[in-house]
């Protein structure tokens, strides 16, 4: 590991200021500290901001929504009873990701800016475009069971990349529209989810549209949507595992029996949380029957370019798009 | 941001933890683990290296009482905590009821995961809540053989000694819920 200075910061303002070239902020270090042993990242200064005042979960001002801070760790997200009541799609993405230990330690900041798994991301003797832009992408021709199968830019040479994103939490936090809070140079600003994680296209190191030295403080959710929520994990093992596909999705079923409202998410299948826009879109009106749940999985996948190794994940997400919105609208 | 600061160049730090009740301070390199520093600075080798990567849980360690990895946490971030390993779960020579269960129950083999499970079986008992597996997110569900496993799932035994963990685990939380 790379010798590196520690500075711990006492306020938001305080973490921006300090913040200089070769400088990363720290969470729970949970997955920036395995990358610094694995030699994928190598700051010269951490700046840790695990510490900051940023550990409240309460109301958004506004009404009706809530507030979490960037600093509040998994396991306290998924335990307030704001989040159980109101938004379960969101404490159950949380509870089924990572372990217990991880979770107690992991914030909330770092959880939406951890990297890729791509096992050659993480070997530093392997080329790969995400970690040294324009040496290649092995996992093309190699292994990539559980990589992208939409939005990603295989066939793109030097800039090639079907990495995942691997977090539970970003995906119902994109199907909830979330809003995340952002603090830098340049001042603060609002991102929307989805928009804070990118797809590849020509630049696949660049995991979202933050800036160096942008500091995540908070996320705001919206007042709950009618209807009811889950999400489900579909992994290779019952626990602590890395989703193969997921799925947050809400489902609104009006008394007559169609489909009112419906937000979709999906995980493990692109470079960001996937929201299924065109899912939603397709069942919108229609009876809500597994038929036309069905259909809207079509839809939305016939967007998707698997690769050799990984067009199961199709069929899985297809699947579990219409097992879920079935599940919802019993 | 900022030019690097004279500050940016200094690689070590003092840090202050109190381990098991003790109260210890030492300088380290910054790029030091928790888990080294117990083992390696302090002797405490009950906390076990497995995978150093966060995979394995057998560096499970409460922090400030709730379980964590001590192999993914940089000592001079814990400054300050209160660290418990397996070495400060018993009272004398009293073992802690999970250590006492572990070996009724016949809970490991080679017993090199066994430090982490102890430690995270004793934060896991203390956590309350809904896990995945929960089927009510309201409630504190009773910790049935399921919920055990979930809560559990940090915590690799290449033995396969689960079985009895779980056996060992459910006779101390049930001990814990009579009056
Ligand atoms: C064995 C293992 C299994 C796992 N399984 C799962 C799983 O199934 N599902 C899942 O979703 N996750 C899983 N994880 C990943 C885990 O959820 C993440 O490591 C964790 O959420 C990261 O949070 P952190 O606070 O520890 O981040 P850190 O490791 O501290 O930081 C991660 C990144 O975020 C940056 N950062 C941190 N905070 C901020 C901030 N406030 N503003 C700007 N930048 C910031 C850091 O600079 C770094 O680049 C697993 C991890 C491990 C080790
Ligand atoms: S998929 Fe992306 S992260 Fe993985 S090797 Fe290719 S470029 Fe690197
Ligand atoms: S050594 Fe820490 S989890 Fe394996
Ligand atoms: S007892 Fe041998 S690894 Fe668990």
């Amino acid at each position: 590991m790379r010798p590196f200075a520690y500075f711990r910061a006492e306020d938001p303002a305080d973490a921006v200021a300090r913040f200089g070239p070769g400088a990363m902020y720290l969470g729970g270090g949970t997955n920036l500290v395995d990358l610094m042993r694995l030699g994928v990242a190598r700051p010269g200064l951490l700046v840790d901001v695990s510490r900051l005042p940023l550990d409240r979960v309460g109301p958004a001002a506004g009404g009706g929504g809530l507030l979490i801070g960037a600093a509040v760790r998994n396991s306290d997200l998924a335990a307030h009873p704001l989040v159980r009541e109101r938004y379960p799609m969101l404490a159950r993405a949380v509870l089924s990701g990572a372990s217990g230990q991880i979770r107690n330690m992991a914030t909330v900041g770092g959880n939406l800016l951890q990297r890729t798994r791509c096992a050659y991301f993480q070997d530093v003797s392997m080329p790969c475009n995400k970690r040294a832009p324009g040496s290649g992408c092995p996992a093309i021709a190699g292994d990539h069971e559980n990589l992208a199968i939409i939005g990603h830019s295989a066939g793109a040479g030097g800039s090639a990349c079907v990495a995942t994103h691997p977090s539970d939490m970003a995906v119902a936090l994109t199907a909830l529209d979330a809003r995340v809070h952002v603090t830098g140079a340049a001042g603060d600003r609002v991102i929307p989810m989805p928009g804070l994680h990118r797809l590849p296209g020509a630049e696949p190191d660049r995991d979202t549209v933050l800036e160096a030295g942008d500091l995540i403080t908070a996320v705001e959710l919206p007042p709950p949507p009618p209807g009811r929520s889950l999400y489900r994990k579909v992994r290779e093992r019952a626990s602590f595992a890395f989703a193969l596909v997921s799925a947050a999705a809400l489902l609104d079923v009006a008394g007559d029996g169609t489909t009112r409202g419906c937000k979709l998410a999906l995980g493990g299948v692109a470079h960001a949380p996937w929201r299924a826009y065109t899912a939603e879109r397709a069942v919108a009106g229609l009876p809500a029957t597994a038929s036309a749940f069905s259909a809207a999985a079509d839809a939305e996948l016939a967007q998707a370019r698997p690769l050799p190794g990984n067009a199961h994940k199709v069929a899985l997400a297809r699947g579990l798009i219409t097992a879920v919105l079935e599940e919802l609208s019993r | 941001m900022t030019a690097p600061e004279a500050g940016d160049q200094v690689h070590t730090a003092t840090v202050t933890l109190t381990v098991n009740g003790e109260s210890r301070a030492l300088e380290v390199d910054t790029r030091t683990s928790l888990l080294d520093l117990l083992r390696e600075h302090l002797g405490l080798t009950g906390s076990k290296k497995g995978c150093d990567h966060g995979q394995c849980g057998a560096c499970t360690v409460l922090i400030g009482g709730r379980r964590a990895n001590a192999c993914l946490a940089l000592a001079v971030a814990h400054d300050g905590a209160e660290v418990t390993t397996v070495e400060g779960l018993a009272d004398g020579d009293a073992l802690h009821p999970l250590q006492d269960a572990f070996i009724r129950y016949d809970a490991f083999q080679c017993g090199y995961c066994t430090p982490g499970q102890l430690c995270s079986a004793a934060g896991m008992l203390t956590e309350g809540g809904p896990s995945a597996v929960t089927a009510d997110l309201t409630g504190d569900p009773a910790l049935t053989p399921g919920e055990i496993r979930e809560r559990m799932s940090g915590n690799l035994c290449r033995c396969g000694a689960y079985v009895n963990i779980v056996r060992a685990v459910t006779a101390v939380s049930t001990a814990g819920t009579e009056p």
